[in-house]
């Protein structure tokens, strides 16, 4: 069988990678794929939190590394999904306990098991964002229509293409069309043009996201969420389907700029 | 004069390589590392550094050091290539990179040279030695050379090139960009859309209007009257 390792990561924090995590986590679930979480983020755990989970923890993700237990103990079978499995992060604040060869190891026991394994960074480019993105086969990355965060996004799409994992697909999150309307928002358009990588969501703002992420019930659970309807669309895209994204047109970045600015200049308009 | 370097500083692909002799004791290698960085302090602040140490075991206490000898000129140390194992633990413990193979520097700086390597020496004309980069410069990349850069590519906002000579970006520059850095007024830069977030010649220094952009044409900028003006490119 073979998992695919999908790292959910950003550079800026708070985008909404936990958030992203746990939604596509359950998304893919409900459509009967075998899924495991692990929350990266050490010193920092939430995904349990957010997935409803917090008080099943007994041992985490350095555990496991440490030998302290068997990785089955670690895994916290979801409430509702019997195929659905979270590994939570240590509360330890050494970060150093965990290596990319560790994540890297970690993964490979889990893969011939299921069908995604989902991997929810800490923010920033150090030690914790080569750790999660060590094992990847697909990198998400997380932004939102600010452009602080659509920079340190550029940023980690570099650093992955240095390493090899590059570049990702971006996923826009708090998207108010309204304010894009206006002007006053980037477009998806205005984020991938800089940006230039697949988009593989945009994700509104929704006010049903927050008191669903602290119930621990993830708001794609939720048939009439918008922001719930765009991670189911970004699972299914994930597992290969083609759905097709709503407004935004597909922007080639770099290259099909210089064809436009040839074409027109030819034109000589 | 010596016979074999103590210390080496190099341009490779993604920052400055710096090799330091195996025998040579550390303080004497400490010593000429600030020396040579101090002489072009400007041009090696906020490059990052990768140290191939190779037979030699530094051991922690000495890595930190020479951690923050090049943190006190802007310089970050992010790698080491090495094959001793104290050395290994030393950088692990410091949080820094490692590989435990010999670098190949000349292998893996296939496009990126600081542009005064022998094998430009003998082209045709003088002044047109430089390097190529043939992809996006993405926020946070910064590119040091003491020729010519070519960009094949974006260049964008957050990302950084410095050269000696002139500037040349086959797609769009919104990011900071300096050609004559070492003080050629003569020095141009020249990109297919030009909305750089600083344009420096040699001392001179420019930003972008903030007008709502406009169709996309390639320009040039130079010095003309003391001054930079952005003319279209022909
Ligand atoms: N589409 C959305 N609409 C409304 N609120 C959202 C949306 N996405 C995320 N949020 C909220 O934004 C906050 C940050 O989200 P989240 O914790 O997922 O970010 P993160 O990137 O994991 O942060 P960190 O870097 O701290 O780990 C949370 O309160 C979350 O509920
Ligand atoms: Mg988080």
């Amino acid at each position: 069988m073979g998992a695919k390792v999908v790292t959910v990561t950003s550079g800026k924090g708070g985008v909404g990678k936990t958030t992203t995590t746990a939604n596509l986590g359950v998304a893919l679930a409900r459509m009967d794929k075998k899924v495991v979480v692990i929350d990266a983020d050490i010193g920092l755990r939430n995904l349990d939190v957010v997935m409803g989970l917090e008080n099943r923890i007994v041992y985490d993700l350095v555990d496991v590394i440490e030998g302290r237990c068997k990785l089955r103990q670690a895994m916290i079978k979801h409430k509702q999904f019997p195929e659905l499995y979270l590994i939570p992060a240590a509360q330890t604040r050494d970060k150093s306990a965990v290596s990319p060869s560790d994540m890297i190891q970690l993964t490979d026991q889990l893969r011939n098991e299921f069908d995604f394994i989902l991997i929810d960074s800490p923010a920033g480019i150090e030690r914790g964002f080569r750790n999660a993105v060590a094992a990847a086969d697909e990198v998400l990355i997380v932004t939102n229509p600010e452009v602080s965060a659509v920079r340190d996004a550029d940023r980690i799409i570099g650093l992955l293409e240095a390493e090899n994992k590059g570049p990702g697909q971006l996923i826009l999150n708090r998207v108010k069309s309204d304010m894009v309307k206006k002007g006053e928002m980037l477009s998806a358009d205005d984020v991938t043009d800089i940006l230039a990588i697949r988009l593989i969501g945009i994700v509104p703002e929704d006010e049903g996201v927050i008191p669903a992420s602290n119930s621990g019930n993830p708001v794609t659970l939720n048939e009439n969420s918008r922001a719930g309807a765009a991670f189911r669309d970004i699972a299914r895209r994930l597992m290969g389907e083609n759905i097709p994204l709503v407004p935004v047109e597909e922007n080639g970045g770099f290259l099909k700029r210089l064809s436009r600015l040839f074409a027109g200049s030819s034109n000589g308009s | 004069m010596r016979g074999e370097q103590t210390v080496a500083i190099k341009g490779v692909q993604d920052g400055l390589l710096v090799t330091i002799s195996p025998t040579e004791e550390w303080s004497v290698l400490t010593t000429e590392l600030s020396a040579k960085i101090d002489q072009q302090a400007s041009f090696y602040s906020g490059a990052r550094v990768t140290l191939d140490a190779g037979e030699r075991p530094v051991p922690k206490d000495q890595l930190m050091g020479l951690k923050a000898l090049l943190e006190r000129r802007g310089i970050i140390l992010w790698a080491v290539s090495t094959e001793s194992q104290t050395t290994i633990d030393a950088a692990i413990a410091l949080d820094l990179r490692t590989s435990n193979v010999t670098a190949q520097p000349s292998a893996r700086a296939e496009t990126y040279d600081d542009g005064v390597a022998s094998t430009f020496s003998n082209v045709d004309e003088d002044g047109t030695t430089g390097i190529m980069i043939r992809r996006t410069l993405r926020s946070g990349r910064i590119v040091r050379s003491q020729g010519h850069v070519v960009v094949f590519g974006d260049v964008n906002p957050g990302a950084e090139i410095i050269a000696g000579g002139d500037v040349i970006v086959w797609g769009r520059l919104s990011g900071n960009v300096h050609a004559g850095a070492n003080g050629d007024e003569n020095a141009v830069v020249c990109a297919l859309d030009m909305i750089p977030t600083q344009l420096r010649i040699a001392g001179h220094i420019t930003t972008s209007p903030d007008e709502k952009r406009r169709k996309p044409r390639p320009e040039t900028a130079f010095i003309r009257d003391h001054r930079i003006v952005v003319d279209q490119w022909k």
